[in-house]
């Protein structure tokens, strides 16, 4: 059967003369441009087209696939760069030019590229979805598991060793089912999994301000909402770079082309901290920036999470950052706008929220099909209009998410970064990790960071004060509060993310540098009450100068050095 | 071959519904002929075997159910060449200067292809704008977008022309070219532009595109497209570094918004159609360089903020594309400082891979990053000085309070003509930072105060 076009408008396009499913793929044009069907009503479909429409008329054929939007999954997603639609940019670089052109089809998988399979299956076994075949090296630190697909099961009768593309058969099964190291699936179903299990350890980021103040869990979810420019792609790309995850999937959705470039450029020179290899090797990006298809945008979180799911699956821990959830938000109200639907909360179609949910929910620490543990962390980027946390993005995403990290416009403006309010963030994983932070980290954390919250918390009942009397009004004990959150702030939470030694900071740092601080607060606490001048407490070089230790390529020497300078300088002082 | 419609059904505000049309192409261009002869343009916005929508540029009077409809087949194109420098064109392409027609290189679709982000080169190279506070700490790198957030009635033209009269990459002397959209600002502010350009040899490397204040609003949703597109055929075809200069935004922005109320579709926030990010973000996402090609387009814009309110729809969602602003304080110029830019709210976001040992000075990062946290904490004092008096600061706050005010004097305030090369602007950055006692300066490694800090350098 023979379709046509209807209609254009933008993205949206109306055929007609064919039956199509929901979510089908159809080809749209002379062109054969590449769309899902979305609507169905009557002799009509409506589709979202992932490319330009310009110039297509009414008459021009479609074809329909009959087969949903999916990814291939297989060795080779690593180290890779798609679009929304999983088309490797590089390949189309290749075929059009440095501008995106359309009507091009490209594989995600390279088809000619072969890959050393090494079987861990035998003929005879019973092996059911999921199951692992083999293995692949994908690159030097990741063994690709190479899994039965997870709608299929059977035995064994056939099962192959040495080289091969990914579309070549490795394995047999007696019913004659042929399986190669290659998977397609759908991106709009989530892929099973055995069990879901409670997160229990902490994604360690190696920013202090959310290790040590709000953590997330591996398996976990946060959003990270903030106005222009406060810090949402900076934090976010930090997480991608130092945290301890095996894979991280990196989703621009509708943001900037040349932070992408930035990525591309940096990644593969910066070290893996936890394997020294490049962080390319562990990382696939997806870009579909702010000036490419809305309707592949639309597409491009489904094909970032699926790929999160398939390497969970083989029981790795993975992260994913999607930068920026409102513009995939705003993607779909662009296409219910065009669908003419009934409008939601300013403009969005009533479907938000559970689409939200859905996605969110395909975040989870797991017992996968095989039995394996494996993760999948998901943060968030929201970009909410006028930095007003009320609008529907931002409201419905905090109603899912555990962990919220709340960027400050104010904070950034003083370039106080990463600009993360510390009243208003949390996270609520703290508790469920205390455990872990204890045996982990020093059997005080707890206790330490609990303290440092508390006296921020009287820092900003404190400045409520300040603000009317000034601070030279305030209680001795007081002003010493207000200082040694100074000192959190600033030396604690404040961390360059462009500082070559601060950019990552080891648990173990971390520890003690909010110890340092909590030092000088009980020194200085005991000698205001032995009757110290406040001034003279105030003027202890040593302090300002832990302000620079955190900068020093040797932190433990230069820390030392201060430490030993400060005990001096009480003992002076008479205090202890 | 291209037939002539009259099946025209209906006219409303900037739009022509016709319907017995053959197939049309969605997007295409279309000429509609009036009775009296004249011609104007449009563009398809909705086409579908019954009835197709057409968008009229030049808007629809003088339009009437007799007017001829003609469907050329092909998308807006903007013909180019190396001749358009030193031409001035309407809003539409068109010459005004009285000039012959441009003769052709190429015939380029207006709304330009995305640019595969693989193929971008991360910008990094230093322009000397000669203004500290956008060098010194809101450097424009080139392939940059940075606008201006402006309000009504302050400088930024003169900031704008300064900054195209200035900038320069030191030691580079590579061809440079100007592209300037004028959308629906007056013909004095227009004129204002023109006059500099003549005066100053710049229009001799500049290309203008011109839709004023009392031509077709619709006109003005393609002026800015003809602009990136002579600018971008002068940097990747003739290896040109093209600095593009769009103004105003909100114009244009305005134009969508009366588009979208056209044609009834649902507004968004504060009446602005719900893809004003995704269409602003096809003009803004065409500033950058390309890896392998020479030339490289940055852009350099300004818009107005209605009611100096950064918050606004197109302040905001602007914002949130270009790679960081430039904002100019009503408050900064009421107290008579020149430029008067706001660094706090300032920012750009290339600035970290433009500058540092090799591309400025090793210590440009601190000094910015702590010039930035001493004028914010001036700025909070000063509010608090209001309310307790100075008396009552402590000896470290007062210090920090006079910082704000030799930040403005000094660092902030320069000449219109005032060419600071990035040493100067160090240089000043220094001499203020130097009035702070040095345990006040942590954001500044060691090594710099000992290399910088007028106090050890004389040593
Ligand atoms: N941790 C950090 N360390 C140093 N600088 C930072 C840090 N976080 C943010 N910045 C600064 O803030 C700028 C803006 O940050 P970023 O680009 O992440 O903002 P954003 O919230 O993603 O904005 P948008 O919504 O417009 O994309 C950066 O260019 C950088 O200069
Ligand atoms: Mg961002």
């Amino acid at each position: 059967m023979k379709g046509e076009i209807y209609r254009v408008a933008g993205p949206v396009v109306t055929i007609r003369g064919i039956k199509p499913k929901m979510y089908d793929v159809v080809h749209v044009g002379h062109e054969g441009l590449m769309g899902e069907v979305i609507r169905i009503q009557g002799d009509k479909a409506t589709v979202q087209v992932y490319e330009d429409t310009s110039g297509i008329r009414p008459g021009e054929p479609v074809v329909n696939t009959g087969m949903s939007l999916s990814v291939e999954l297989g060795p080779g997603l690593l180290e890779s760069i798609y679009d929304g639609i999983q088309r490797p940019l590089m390949v189309l670089q290749e075929k059009m030019g440095d501008f995106i052109q359309r009507g091009v089809t490209a594989n995600g998988l390279d088809r000619e590229r072969v890959w050393e399979f090494k079987p861990l299956a035998k003929n005879g076994d019973s092996v059911k979805g999921g199951d692992v075949l083999g293995l692949v090296q994908e690159t030097e630190n990741i063994e690709h598991k190479i899994m039965v697909p997870p709608t299929v099961s059977g035995t064994i009768s056939e099962i192959k060793s040495g080289s091969f593309k990914v579309d070549e058969t490795i394995c047999v099964l007696s019913s004659g089912t042929e399986i190669s190291m290659m998977q397609k699936w759908p991106v709009r179903k989530p892929r099973p999994v055995g069990k879901k299990l409670m997160p229990n350890r902490p994604l360690i980021t190696g920013q202090r301000i959310l290790d040590g103040l709000f953590p997330v869990a591996k398996g976990g979810t946060a959003a990270i909402p903030g106005p222009f420019g406060s810090g949402k792609t900076v934090t976010q790309q930090q997480l991608a770079k130092w945290s301890d995850t095996d894979i991280v999937v990196y989703i621009g959705c509708g943001e900037r082309g040349n932070e992408m470039a930035d990525v591309l450029n940096e990644f593969p020179e910066l070290q893996d901290p936890k394997t020294g290899r490049p962080l390319m090797e562990r990382t696939v990006l997806i870009a579909n920036t702010s000036n490419m298809p809305v309707a592949a945008r639309e597409a491009s979180v489904y094909t970032g999470i699926t790929i999160a799911e398939y390497y969970r699956d083989m029981g790795y821990d993975v992260s994913l950052m999607a930068d920026s959830t409102s513009r995939w938000a705003e993607a779909m109200r662009e296409i219910s706008s065009r669908l003419e639907e009934m409008p939601g909360e300013e403009g969005y179609p009533a479907y938000l929220s559970a689409r939200l949910s859905e996605f969110y929910e395909r975040a989870g620490y797991v017992r996968t099909l095989e039995g394996q543990e494996g993760s999948i962390t998901v943060i968030g980027a929201v970009s909410p209009p006028g930095g007003d946390f009320s609008e529907p993005v931002t409201q419905n995403t905090l109603r899912i998410v555990k962990v919220f990290w709340a960027l400050d416009a104010k904070l950034a403006q003083r370039r106080h970064f990463p600009s993360i309010n510390w009243l208003t963030s949390y996270s609520l994983y703290t508790q469920g990790l205390a455990d872990w932070f204890t045996e982990n980290v020093a059997p005080d954390w707890v206790p330490l960071r609990d303290h440092a919250m508390d006296l921020l918390q009287q820092e900003a009942e404190l400045q409520e004060i300040v603000q009317l009397v000034g601070s030279d009004a305030l209680p001795e004990d007081q002003q010493i509060v207000l200082e040694i959150s100074r000192m959190i702030r600033e030396y604690f939470l404040q961390q360059n993310a462009f500082h070559p030694v601060d950019t990552y900071c080891p648990f173990d740092k971390q520890y003690k540098l909010l110890k340092a601080i909590s030092k000088y607060g009980e020194m200085a606490t005991a000698a205001l009450e032995a009757g110290i001048p406040m001034k003279d407490i105030l003027s202890v070089e040593s302090k300002d100068e832990l302000a620079k230790v955190k900068f020093e390529e040797d932190f433990q020497s230069a820390l030392d050095v201060v430490m030993t300078k400060m005990d001096k300088e009480f003992a002076q002082l008479g205090g202890k | 071959m291209t037939k002539e419609y009259k099946t025209i059904t209906e006219i409303s505000g900037p739009l022509v519904f016709l319907e017995k049309t053959e197939p049309v192409g969605y997007g295409e261009l279309v000429l509609i002929n009036l009775p009296d002869g004249t011609t104007k343009r449009g563009q398809v916005l909705d086409t579908s075997a019954d009835l197709v929508a057409v968008q009229v540029f030049e808007g629809t009077g003088g339009l009437n159910e007799e007017s001829g409809v003609v469907f050329t087949g092909e998308t807006i194109k903007l013909p180019v060449s190396k001749d358009m420098l030193g031409r001035i064109l309407s809003g539409s392409g068109e010459p005004l200067d009285g000039g012959p027609r441009i003769i052709p290189e190429d015939r380029v679709d207006v709304n330009g292809a995305s640019m595969n982000p693989y193929s971008r080169m991360p910008p990094e190279d230093f322009i000397q704008t000669g203004i500290s506070t956008i060098d010194g700490t809101n450097t424009l790198v080139r392939g940059q977008k940075l606008p201006i957030f402006s309000g009504s009635g302050l400088p930024h033209n003169e900031i704008a022309l300064q900054i195209a009269r200035q900038a320069k990459v030191p030691g580079s002397t590579e061809e440079f070219a100007v592209v300037f959209a004028a959308m629906g600002i007056t013909s004095e502010e227009a004129q204002y532009f023109m006059e500099d350009f003549e005066k100053t040899g710049a229009l001799e490397r500049a290309v203008v595109f011109l839709n004023l204040a009392d031509d077709p609003a619709v006109e003005r949703l393609i002026t800015p497209r003809m602009a990136l597109t002579a600018a971008e055929y002068l940097a990747y075809e003739h290896d040109m570094h093209v600095l593009v200069i769009l103004t105003d935004i909100t114009n244009y922005c305005e134009a969508l918004r009366q588009m979208g109320a056209a044609r009834e579709e649902v507004p968004g926030r504060r009446g602005y159609p719900g893809y004003m990010y995704t269409d602003l973000a096809s003009l803004y996402e065409r500033a950058g360089v390309i890896k392998g090609r020479k030339g490289s387009v940055t852009q350099f814009s300004i818009l107005t903020m209605p009611g100096d309110d950064i918050t606004h729809p197109i302040p905001d969602l602007s914002g949130y594309i270009t790679e960081g602003q430039i904002v100019v304080s009503r408050e900064l110029h009421r107290k008579g400082i020149y430029p008067p830019i706001n660094v706090l709210p300032s920012l750009s976001r290339l600035m970290n891979s433009g500058i540092g040992a090799g591309k400025t000075r090793d210590d440009h990062k601190a000094v910015s990053d702590q010039m930035y946290a001493a004028y914010a904490e001036g700025r909070d004092l000063r509010g608090l000085v209001a309310i307790v008096g100075k008396e009552a600061l402590s000896e470290r706050d007062q210090r920090i309070l006079e910082f704000a005010d030799l930040f403005e004097d000094r660092f902030v305030r320069q000449g219109r003509d005032e060419d600071r090369t990035i040493e100067d602007t160090l240089n000043v950055s220094w001499s203020i930072l130097s009035e702070l006692p040095e345990a006040l300066l942590t954001r500044v490694d060691n090594k710099y105060i000992e290399k910088y800090h007028p106090a050890h350098k004389s040593k």
